[in-house]
C-alpha cells in the first residue's frame, strides 16, 4: 500500500461551493434558453418546422474578367437563366413536370433521370433541370408561373468568352469542382457543383478570379413560394486578370495558321511577356462553361490532333536545324571551330560506315560558319558536332534552358529531352554512339524541345543572352481597377557565352532571312531586318533514296514538322517568335510566312500606336 | 487487489442509477433518430447497445480495481495514449484521410477520446503532493503544461477542435481545483490575452474568416448558420410537451446536421419538448454535482483530483454541447455524454464514471 496523501484536503472543501455555484449558473442559463426557445418562441418555430420553411439560395460571385494587355475583355460573365425544381414541392402537383417538360422541350425521362441522380440531396434542395434557357422559354415559364408551383427560375453568372476559340489554351476552361479540389481548397469554400478553373490562366489564377460566393436563407410558404429573406450575405466579385497577350497580334497569329495544326508563341524578348500564344487545333472554352456533354468531350479527347493540348508548352518535338544555333555556339565556345573554319559539304557525310545526308542534293561545297548557318548546311554541322562532342553540345543546350521546364505559369508544361552520354547511360543503359552525335548536331535523334523552349532560346540570342521567365499575366486588378498584384519581368540569369559568339550568331541569323540563299527568306519584312532560323523535324527516318519532292506525296502524318524561330528588328528586338507547324514539311515554306505576318502586325502596332493604346505606348521604343 | 466485501456495501448506487437512466434515454432517442436513416447493416442504436454493454462491463472493472493502483501507472497510461495519438496522426498523414481513428481488427477507436482520461490521471498524479500554503506557483507548472500541450497540438492537427477545447478546459478546471496562486493565474491570463493578437496576426485571411464565422454563425447562413437555425427550429418546435416519440419532423427529414452525434439533443428537444429536456438536463446536473461531491468527500488528494477531473470533463461536454445546440455557443464538434452515438466516446465516458464510482466507494475505507 502506498502512502496516502491526505494533507490539505480541507482546501478542496473550501472551494467546493464556488464550483457548485458555477455549475448551477451554467445549467440555469441552459434552462433559460430552453424556456425562450420552446415556450416563448415555440409556436414560431413550430410554424417554421412544418413543411420546413427555411430554404437556402446560393448566390455565386461573379468571376473576375480576363483582359488583354490593352484592356480588351476576353472572358467575362453573362446572366444565364437556370430552371430548378424542388422535388418535395411537387408531391401535390405531379403534372407540373409534364407541363414544364413541354415548355422546355425536355423529355420526361430526362427530367426524371436528373431528379434521381441526386439521391443524397439535402431535403428541399432544388435540382437543376435545364440551364441557360432562351428568352422564349423564359417568357413561357414566367407567363405560366401560377401553374408551376415547385419550379424555380434563377439567374446565375455564366462564363462567356468574347472571341470563342481565340487563345483558348492560354485562357483555359472551367469545370465542375471534383472531390480532390474540394479537399484541397483551404481558403475558398466550394460547394458541390461549383465551377472551378481547370486549365490555363482560369486554373492558375483561380484564387484571384473566384471571388466569394454569397447566399440567402429564405422563408417560404407551404407551396414553396418565397415569403421573405431571413439572412443573406452578398457575393463578392473576383478580381480581373490582365494578360500579357495583345488581342490584335493574337488574332493575326490565329488566322495565319489557316487550317494547319501546330503552335505559335510570340513574346517581348526584353521582358519575357508573352504577346500571343496559339495552339492548333483549338477548342471552344464555352463548351466547358456550360457543362460539356459526354459526346463533345469524347470528340475532343479522341481527336488525333489533340485539341486540348497546349502544343506550345506540352508538345515535344525535335528542334531540327533550329538546334544548329546551339551546335554552333558549342563549337565556338569550346574552341572546336572558329568563325573562319572552312568545311566541305558534298551532299553526304560518311561516318562509321553510314552516309549522313545534307538536305541539299549535291552539297554546298566549302563554306564557313556564317554561310553554313545561313544555308543551314547539315554536313557542316555534322563535323562541328563531332569536333565539339555530345556533352559540350548538351551543356550549351542546358545553358539556354532546354531539357527543363521554363517555369511559365500554365499547367502541364513539359521539359523536353537534351541527351548526353550520362543521360543515355541512365535512361537506356547503353553507352552513347558517336554516330548519334551527328543526329544531335542537327537537332534530331533523342533531342526534343517545346516551342516555348525554342522561343526562350531565340529570345536570349536577341536580347544579349538574358533569360527571362515567360509570363502570361501582367497584373491583377480589383473590380474598381485598383492594382492588387503586379508581375514585373523576372530575369532568371545570363547565358554564359561570350559577346563575340553571340554577335556571330546574331549576324548569321540575320543572314538566314536577308542574304541570298538564306533559308528564311520567306520571312523577310520590308523595311525591317528580321533574324531567324528555319528547322525541319523528322517524324520518321527517310529511306536512303528519298527525294525532296516526295514529301508532298507522303501521308500527312509522316510528313516533317516545320519550325521557324525569329526576332525583329535586328538592331533593337521588340518581338521574338517561335512557330511550329505539325507535318508542315519544310520550315521555310510552312512556318516562316506565319511568323512574318505576326511580326509585321506587331511592329506596325508599336510603331504607330493608335490613340487608345495609351498604356503600351511607353513600350514602343521602336521607330522606323 | 482484493475485493473487500465492504466495497459492495459502499457501492454508489445513486451514481450508477443516474448513469443507467441517462444511457437508456440515449438508446431510446437514438432508436428514434436512426429509425429512418438509410444506413446499411446493423442499425445505429443496436451498435450503441453493444457499446453500452461493453462500456458498463469496463466501467465496473475500472471501479473495482483500487484507484491508487492507477496512480502508480498514471504516466504509463498517459504515454500509451499519447503514442496511439501520434500513431493515428502519422497513419492519417499517410492515407490523407480520416485522421481520428485507429483500427485494430474490426474495432476502430479514437485515441483522442482516451487522452482525456489519461490527462486527468496524469494531472491527479502530479498534483497529489500538495505545495505550501499559498498554492502552486508558475514554476511548478511547466510539466503539467507539457502534459496538456503535447496531445492538444496533435489533436488540433487532426483537426479536432472540440476535443482540444475540452482538454484545455479540463486542464484549467483542475488548476483552479488544486489551488494555483492568484498571482500566477493572473500572469497566465495576461500572457494569454497578450499572445492572442500576436497569434491572430499570424493567421491567414481564410483562417481568420473561419474563426469569425465560428463565433458568429450568422455570417455563414449557408453553412454553420443554416445548421444552427435548423437545430433551433427543431428544439423550439418541440414546445412544452414535444411532438412525441418518433414524430420529430426535423430529425426525420434529415434537416439536423450530425443528428446522431453532436446535434442529438435537438432531436430529443423536438420529440420530448421542454418537459423531456428539463428532465434530461436535471439528470446531467445531478450527475455532475454528485461527481463534485465525490471529489470533496474523497479521503486523499489523488482520488479527489481524479473525481473532480472526471466531473469537470462531463460538465464541459454537457454545457458546450447543449449550449451549441441551443445557439448559445459556437458550433464545435463536442458530443453529449451517454447520448451521442459513438463507441469510443461512450467508452471513455463510462471509464470516467467507473473512476468516479471507484473513488466514491472507497471514501470510507482508508
Amino acid at each position: 500500500m502506498m502512502e496516502l496523501n491526505t494533507q490539505k484536503m480541507e482546501d478542496f472543501k473550501g472551494r467546493h461551493k464556488y464550483f457548485l455555484a458555477f455549475v448551477g449558473v451554467a445549467f440555469f442559463l441552459i434552462l433559460l434558453q430552453l424556456w425562450y426557445l420552446q415556450l416563448i418562441k415555440g409556436s414560431d418555430y413550430r410554424r417554421l418546422s412544418e413543411n420546413n420553411r427555411i430554404r437556402i439560395r446560393e448566390n455565386p460571385a461573379d468571376r473576375g474578367m480576363l483582359l488583354d494587355r490593352k484592356g480588351i475583355v476576353l472572358a467575362r460573365n453573362r446572366p444565364s437563366f437556370e430552371v430548378y425544381v424542388v422535388p418535395e414541392d411537387l408531391k401535390g402537383n405531379p403534372e407540373v413536370l409534364a407541363r414544364a417538360g413541354e415548355m422546355l422541350d425536355l423529355a420526361q425521362d430526362e427530367i426524371k433521370e436528373k431528379l434521381q441522380s441526386q439521391k443524397r440531396r439535402t431535403p428541399f434542395k432544388p435540382v437543376k433541370i435545364k440551364s441557360d434557357i432562351d428568352w422564349n422559354e423564359l417568357a413561357l415559364l414566367e407567363f405560366n408561373r401560377v401553374h408551376l408551383p415547385g419550379l424555380i427560375v434563377d439567374v446565375r453568372p455564366r462564363r462567356a468568352y468574347n472571341y470563342g476559340n481565340l487563345a483558348s489554351h492560354l485562357i483555359g476552361y472551367l469545370g465542375e469542382v471534383d472531390e480532390n479540389e474540394l479537399k484541397e481548397s483551404k481558403g475558398a469554400t466550394y460547394r458541390m457543383g461549383a465551377l472551378i478553373g481547370k486549365y490555363g490562366v482560369e486554373h492558375r489564377w483561380e484564387g484571384d478570379l473566384r471571388g466569394v460566393d454569397g447566399g440567402q436563407q429564405i422563408e417560404v410558404d407551404a407551396l414553396g413560394r418565397e415569403i421573405k429573406p431571413l439572412r443573406s450575405i452578398e457575393p463578392f466579385p473576383g478580381n480581373n486578370v490582365i494578360l500579357t497577350i495583345d488581342l490584335d497580334v493574337q488574332k493575326v497569329a490565329e488566322e495565319a495558321f489557316q487550317d494547319k495544326n501546330g503552335a505559335l508563341i510570340a513574346m517581348d524578348p526584353k521582358k519575357g511577356r508573352i504577346l500571343a500564344m496559339v495552339s492548333k487545333p483549338s477548342f471552344d472554352p464555352d463548351l466547358f462553361a456550360r457543362n460539356i456533354s459526354p459526346d463533345e468531350w469524347e470528340s475532343l479527347i479522341e481527336n488525333p490532333h489533340h485539341p486540348l493540348q497546349n502544343k506550345g508548352i506540352q508538345g515535344q518535338y525535335p528542334p531540327g536545324s533550329v538546334f544548329k544555333i546551339i551546335t554552333a555556339i558549342a563549337g565556338l565556345e569550346s574552341g572546336a571551330i572558329t568563325p573562319n573554319t572552312q568545311l566541305t559539304c558534298t551532299g553526304t557525310y560518311s561516318y562509321g560506315g553510314r552516309d549522313f545526308r545534307c538536305w541539299k542534293e549535291g552539297g554546298h561545297g566549302t563554306l564557313s560558319l556564317h554561310r553554313a548557318i545561313v544555308e543551314s548546311c547539315d554536313s557542316y554541322f555534322y563535323q562541328v558536332g563531332l569536333k565539339a562532342g555530345v556533352d559540350v553540345i548538351a551543356h550549351y543546350a542546358n545553358e539556354f534552358g532546354l531539357g527543363r521546364t521554363t517555369g511559365i505559369s500554365l499547367p502541364h508544361e513539359r521539359p523536353g529531352i537534351v541527351p548526353s552520354t550520362s543521360w543515355k547511360k541512365k535512361r537506356l543503359g547503353v553507352p552513347w554512339y558517336s554516330g548519334e552525335t551527328l543526329s544531335l548536331a542537327v537537332g534530331q535523334g533523342y533531342l526534343s524541345t517545346t516551342p516555348l523552349q525554342l522561343l526562350m532560346l531565340i529570345s536570349a540570342i536577341a536580347n544579349g543572352g538574358r533569360v527571362y521567365v515567360p509570363q502570361v499575366v501582367e497584373r491583377v486588378e480589383d473590380i474598381y481597377g485598383r492594382p492588387l498584384k503586379e508581375y514585373p519581368p523576372v530575369e532568371l540569369g545570363k547565358v554564359n557565352i561570350s559577346e563575340n559568339t553571340l554577335h556571330i550568331i546574331q549576324e548569321a541569323l540575320m543572314g538566314v532571312v536577308n542574304e541570298p540563299h538564306g533559308t528564311g527568306w520567306s520571312c523577310a519584312v520590308k523595311g525591317v531586318r528580321v533574324a531567324g532560323k528555319t528547322g525541319t523535324a523528322q517524324v520518321i527516318r527517310m529511306a536512303q533514296n528519298f527525294k525532296k519532292g516526295d514529301m508532298n506525296r507522303m501521308p500527312l502524318k509522316f510528313r516533317d514538322h516545320a519550325w521557324f524561330v525569329a526576332y525583329a528588328p535586328f538592331e533593337d528586338p521588340q518581338i521574338s517568335i517561335a512557330v511550329l507547324v505539325e507535318h508542315g514539311g519544310f520550315g521555310a515554306a510552312a512556318a516562316a510566312p506565319i511568323a512574318k505576318k505576326v511580326i509585321e502586325k506587331y511592329l506596325n502596332l508599336v510603331s504607330q500606336p493608335p490613340s487608345k493604346m495609351t498604356e503600351s505606348a511607353e513600350d514602343s521604343i521602336y521607330d522606323d | 487487489m482484493m475485493i473487500d466485501r465492504r466495497l459492495l456495501i459502499h457501492f454508489d448506487w445513486t451514481l450508477f442509477g443516474i448513469v443507467l437512466l441517462i444511457a437508456s434515454i440515449g438508446i431510446l432517442n437514438l432508436y428514434s433518430t436512426s429509425s429512418n436513416a438509410e444506413v446499411a447493416g446493423i442499425p445505429l442504436y443496436i451498435k450503441q447497445v453493444f457499446w453500452l454493454l461493453i462500456g458498463l462491463a469496463i466501467m465496473m472493472g475500472v471501479a473495482f480495481i483500487e484507484y491508487r493502483f492507477y496512480a502508480d501507472f498514471a504516466y504509463v497510461v498517459y504515454i500509451v495514449a499519447f503514442v496511439l495519438l501520434v500513431g493515428v496522426l502519422g497513419y492519417g498523414i499517410i492515407t490523407s484521410g480520416a485522421q481520428r481513428w485507429v483500427k485494430i481488427g474490426s474495432l476502430s477507436f479514437q485515441p483522442s477520446e482516451f487522452i482525456k482520461i489519461s490527462l486527468i490521471l496524469a494531472l491527479a498524479k502530479f498534483f497529489q503532493r500538495p505545495q505550501h500554503r499559498e498554492g502552486y506557483s508558475l514554476k511548478n507548472l511547466p510539466f503539467p503544461f507539457l502534459l496538456l500541450l503535447l496531445p492538444t497540438v496533435l489533436i488540433l492537427k487532426q483537426p479536432d477542435l472540440g476535443t482540444a477545447i475540452i482538454l484545455v478546459l479540463v486542464f484549467f478546471s483542475v488548476l483552479l481545483f488544486v489551488k494555483v496562486r492568484w498571482s500566477s493565474l493572473l500572469i497566465l491570463a495576461l500572457t494569454g490575452a497578450a499572445l492572442l493578437p500576436i497569434l491572430w496576426s499570424f493567421l491567414k485571411e481564410y483562417q481568420k474568416r473561419r474563426i469569425i464565422t465560428f463565433f458568429n454563425p450568422d455570417l455563414d447562413p449557408l453553412g454553420a448558420g443554416y445548421h444552427l437555425i435548423q437545430s433551433k427550429i427543431a428544439v423550439g418546435s418541440g414546445g412544452i410537451i414535444g411532438k412525441g416519440f418518433m414524430k420529430g419532423s426535423q430529425s426525420k427529414l434529415g434537416f439536423l446536421p450530425e443528428q446522431q452525434t453532436d446535434f442529438i439533443f435537438s432531436a430529443l428537444g423536438e420529440e420530448w419538448g421542454l418537459i423531456g429536456s428539463v428532465i434530461l438536463i436535471g439528470l446531467y446536473c445531478a450527475l455532475i454535482l454528485w461527481g463534485l461531491r465525490i471529489a470533496v468527500q474523497s479521503k486523499d488528494r489523488f482520488g479527489a483530483i481524479l473525481a473532480f477531473g472526471v466531473a469537470a470533463m462531463l460538465f464541459w461536454h454537457v454545457f458546450i454541447n447543449i449550449g451549441m445546440v441551443l445557439g448559445m455557443m459556437p458550433v464545435v464538434g463536442i458530443p453529449l455524454p451517454l447520448l451521442s452515438y459513438g463507441g469510443s466516446f461512450l467508452l471513455s465516458s463510462l471509464i470516467g464514471i467507473g473512476l468516479l464510482l471507484n473513488v466514491s466507494m472507497r471514501r470510507y475505507l482508508f
